[in-house]
């Protein structure tokens, strides 16, 4: 239960830099800290104690595995969050090439 | 950074002995997707990380006298048309995305049927768009100074 | 399990010193460094497949970060009512901190997966597909059809990130017609 909501107060920590800071690269940093805490609480959900890794080898008696399925679908995730963090700098390269700040209170033109 | 000379003599020098063996645990890391942890994602990226360390180490010139840029598209586009092929064949195992290719003796190389086919075009894929990412942000953008608007 | 709350508490403060550093550069080594307390969390929670993943993306994404902080100031000055915009922010999370313990109440304790549908993929691997690594099997065999998702999304970014960084754009055309007439 303690590692549950430890692992809610890190997505916390990330919704308050999106929330909160001026700067983009902060905000970019805060989405990337709110996906770590996703998947790990992926992962965490599906723990079984003295199990084993889902991986079978030859000549041994397996006993308990681990939950595989959570395990599946967060390898998805991870891959697809560096195509997001990818997207995300790519647009703040091109706003600071067009207005010489990364500070989001003095982005205020909509047509360019 | 000194982006057309590449960085200093130590560096490169190491670059040119550790390249192969980088290049060669990815091929390894994609080939035994079904048999040991890793598979097509993980491998992928790392083959186009040998390729990234072999640019930041030497600079950008080198690199497009290796890798031509339209090679790149091509592999990518490659990859994703081999992922939709082998799905598309599975209706000759009766639905889509069936297993069609003989299953052979566990811990084989070639063995689990159209796994390590799938392993090898999604490889591909992670490869040319791990340097696309990398190519478009870190080499052909070059900052022209900023409008100041102060 | 008290090395799973010993490495989530580090990565805990790694990730408030990555938010309230002042220097872009050392914010983002910082990030770093709560993506490789991550890795030791997957191989203690028994997942090294997701280990050697994340290892290679966290990587990936520190050089495309590193790359967009390399040459930029960073604004110092606050701005009127930062008081009233911190209690409403921090009244909203603990909103939020409340209603999500009180959620997590009805969670299975932490050890005693429910297995329902992994009993299927656990039983069938060995005996139909004769695939040692399960996690694969699962990716790439009985649920092919979100890998070819996954596939989709990483090609809509990589066609995405050509479409904004390209170089030559409308702009180069106009000024070619200006310069003809």
């Amino acid at each position: 239960m303690l590692t549950y909501f430890l692992c809610l107060i890190l997505f916390c920590v990330g919704l308050y830099a999106v929330l909160r800071k001026r700067n983009i690269i902060k905000m970019i940093i805060g989405i990337v800290i709110c996906e770590y805490a996703i998947n790990l609480f992926l992962i965490l959900f599906g723990y079984r104690m003295n199990g084993r890794s889902p991986l079978y080898s030859p000549n041994q008696e397996i006993t308990s595995m681990v939950d595989p399925l959570p395990q599946a679908l967060a390898m998805t995730a991870i891959v697809i969050s560096l195509a997001t963090t990818a997207l995300l700098v790519g647009i703040a390269l091109r706003i600071y090439e067009k207005y010489g700040t990364f500070d989001i209170t003095k982005i205020n033109k909509l047509k360019g | 950074m000194n982006q057309n000379n590449g960085m200093s003599l130590i560096i490169k020098t190491i670059t040119r002995l550790l390249i192969g063996f980088i290049l060669l645990y990815g091929i390894y890391i994609v080939l035994h997707g079904h048999i040991s942890p890793g598979g097509g994602f993980a491998g992928g990226f790392i083959i186009a990380l040998s390729y990234i360390l072999f640019m930041l180490a030497f600079g950008k010139e080198e690199i497009l006298k290796r890798v031509p840029e339209g090679m790149i598209s091509f592999l990518e586009s490659l990859g994703a048309l081999m992922f939709l092929a082998i799905a598309v064949l599975g209706f000759f195992g009766g639905y889509f995305f069936s297993n069609w290719l003989p299953k052979g003796i566990p811990f084989k190389l070639l063995s689990a049927g159209t796994i390590p086919v799938s392993n090898v075009a999604l490889a591909l894929l992670e490869v040319s768009l791990g340097l696309f990412g990398i190519f478009l942000v870190l080499v052909l953008l070059k900052f022209t100074p900023p409008k100041k608007e102060k | 399990m008290i090395e799973i709350n010993l490495l989530l508490i580090f990565i805990i403060i790694a990730a408030i010193a990555a938010i309230e550093l002042k220097d872009l550069l050392s914010s983002v080594v910082a990030v770093g460094v709560a993506g490789f307390g991550l890795v030791i969390s997957f191989l203690v929670l028994k997942a090294p497949d997701l280990a050697i993943t994340q290892l290679v993306v966290e990587i990936l994404c520190l050089i495309i970060l590193i790359r967009a902080t390399i040459k930029v100031d960073l604004p110092f000055s606050t701005s009127g009512r930062w008081l009233v915009n911190t209690i409403v922010t921090m009244v909203f999370l603990a909103v939020f901190l409340i209603c999500g313990y009180k959620a997590l109440l009805n969670l299975p304790s932490f050890g005693n997966p429910v297995m329902k549908t992994s009993v299927f993929y656990l039983d069938e691997t060995l005996k139909n597909i004769h695939a040692t690594n399960i996690v694969s099997a699962i990716n790439l065999n009985f649920r092919a059809y979100d890998t070819l998702g996954e596939a989709t999304a990483l090609f809509a970014a990589a066609i995405g990130i050509m479409t904004i960084l390209r170089k030559k754009g409308r702009l180069t055309k106009e000024d070619k017609e200006n310069e003809s007439k």
